[in-house]
């Protein structure tokens, strides 16, 4: 596994009923790196997630998240490695029979280590941090889509894992609704640096997340100055027909001559 | 060894007294069903009784009937019909809306958190729903005596307390638990293989309950012979 990455995919192949959905793919995520992971719908974007968390195994293929080979372990060693890792899912996943504090507050309770205090503490700074104090005490059902996504980012990062990983956080959401969302993900970014893959058909969210940066001093996301988007470490990783077709920085995509390539970005 | 304060441990405890409290308030039908059942029991068995004036044996027969068979499977059909289903249902819609993900994702095993406190539950309640099903069984088997048949209360309590002895009461208690873990391990497999939505989750509820009942059925048959084989009194 290549020194200071994240996530490591090697050769991975995946299939259901004799239909192949990952074949052979390959790539890794560095430290502190988010990979924007594009593909029609199918074409397996969601399953690498799964993967990477070790909730489903391939088929061939090995896969090292955080220095560990998720592929090697058994399920009681993985609950372990997931931990370090924070997943947002694609409908948020939320416990409907929780309320808000005790969803964001799960993995702490589950753990036992920190007192009611500190929790209560982490909670709340989780839920300004996605600007929800407020709905501490209401359920989940009480709640609309976009809310739920982000008490689901809230949840995923209560305890700053290493490594974030977001199902189309911002799938179904309207144009306001996603940039607050796409804001976040800044923002947990650059205040934490963790490492992230994120899954979207949206690449409109992708590009805003390569040509923007979190201004801490003012609470916002704001564009990068022209000849500064290098400084975000952001790639785009493009499937298709189970096959990794591209994995590179935006400059990279914007630029391709693949016809598959210019199509799905144009 | 490390002490736990009472409220740790009530935390730590408090899934699994959920869980018996919400089971026996569900099964509180299956407690009619055990006097209805001792009521049409005694009702049927009066008429044959009465032709061979052997009407004082009701408690007997009731009594009997109750303990080692009917109460055991009448409740444990009951329940599965209001748990099997239940259990199937929820951890289905948990399973097609990426909850039990979610769970394994934030480091929870499922197996502990889910489907254990759920077992432990139905074995344990069932045995006390049984007994309780097979006094209101033998209750309702009062009622027809004294009422329609105008036998002596007092009779047919003797009667229905004498002729158990301790292997009937051993068989009859002995299946409850097999019944529940029957019922439990049915719901889960199948909440827990849940696939394709809402459609998925009313497909493996019906499967539950149909495969719970079954299994229950069949069980009793190889149980009930395997005890009567144990039993010398059986035999």
């Amino acid at each position: 596994m290549p020194a200071a990455s994240a996530v490591v995919f090697d050769n991975v192949s995946l299939g259901f009923q004799e239909r192949s959905v990952l074949d052979g793919v390959s790539f890794h995520l560095a430290q502190g790196e988010t990979k924007a992971l594009f593909g029609v719908a199918g074409s397996g974007k969601s399953l690498i997630l799964k993967l990477t968390l070790g909730l489903i195994k391939p088929d061939a293929g090995r896969i090292w998240v955080l220095g560990e080979e998720v592929t090697a372990l058994r399920e009681q060693d993985l609950f372990e490695l997931r931990r370090r890792i924070g997943m947002v899912f694609q409908e948020s996943a939320l416990f409907d029979s929780l309320s808000v504090h005790d969803n964001v507050a799960y993995r702490l309770l589950e753990e036992g280590k920190v007192g009611e205090g500190e929790m209560d503490r982490r909670v709340r700074e989780a839920l300004t941090f996605v600007e929800l104090e407020h709905t501490m005490d209401m359920f989940p059902g009480e709640l609309s889509g976009g809310m739920k996504r982000r008490v689901a980012i809230a949840r995923a990062m209560i305890n700053q894992p290493e490594v974030l990983l977001y199902d189309s956080p911002t799938g179904g959401l309207d144009p306001v609704t996603s940039t607050t969302i796409i804001e976040l993900l800044v923002k947990q970014r650059d205040v934490y640096h963790s490492s992230s893959l994120l899954v979207t058909h949206r690449l409109q969210d992708a590009f805003t997340m390569a040509s923007h940066y979190f201004d801490r001093s003012e609470n916002q996301m704001r564009p990068l100055s022209p000849g500064h988007h290098g400084q975000i470490s952001m790639s785009f990783l493009i499937l298709r027909d189970g096959q990794v077709i591209f994995d590179g920085p935006a400059h990279d995509l914007a630029v391709s001559r693949d016809e598959y390539i210019r199509e799905y970005i144009s | 060894m490390e002490l736990i304060s009472p409220s740790e441990f009530a935390k730590e405890k408090v899934l699994s007294v959920q869980e018996y409290c919400l089971l026996a308030a569900r099964s509180v039908a299956s407690l009619f069903t055990g006097f209805f059942t001792g009521f049409v029991f005694a009702l049927q068995s009066a008429n044959s009784l009465q032709r061979f004036g052997s009407l004082s044996f009701i408690g007997e027969l009731v009594s009997l009937s109750m303990v080692r068979e009917l109460g055991p499977v009448l409740t444990g059909l009951m329940v599965a019909g209001r748990n099997a289903s239940g259990i199937a249902s929820e951890l289905g819609s948990m399973m097609v809306t990426e909850q039990i993900d979610a769970m394994r994702a934030l480091g929870t095993d499922p197996l502990k958190k889910l489907i254990a406190p759920r077992i432990v539950a139905t074995v344990f309640m069932l045995i006390f729903l049984t007994i309780i099903s097979d006094l209101m069984g033998l209750f309702g088997g009062m009622v027809v005596a004294r009422v329609l048949l105008g036998l002596d209360v007092r009779e047919y309590w003797t009667s229905a307390w004498e002729s158990l002895v301790r292997d009937d009461v051993i068989m009859g208690l002995l299946k409850p638990p097999i019944f529940g873990f029957i019922i439990a391990t049915v719901g889960c497999f199948y909440g827990i293989n849940s696939r394709g939505g809402t459609q998925g989750v009313g497909r493996a509820t019906t499967q539950a309950v149909v495969a719970a009942s079954v299994l229950i059925l069949l069980t009793d048959a190889v149980v009930t012979r395997l005890l009567m084989l144990t039993f010398a009194g059986y035999r």
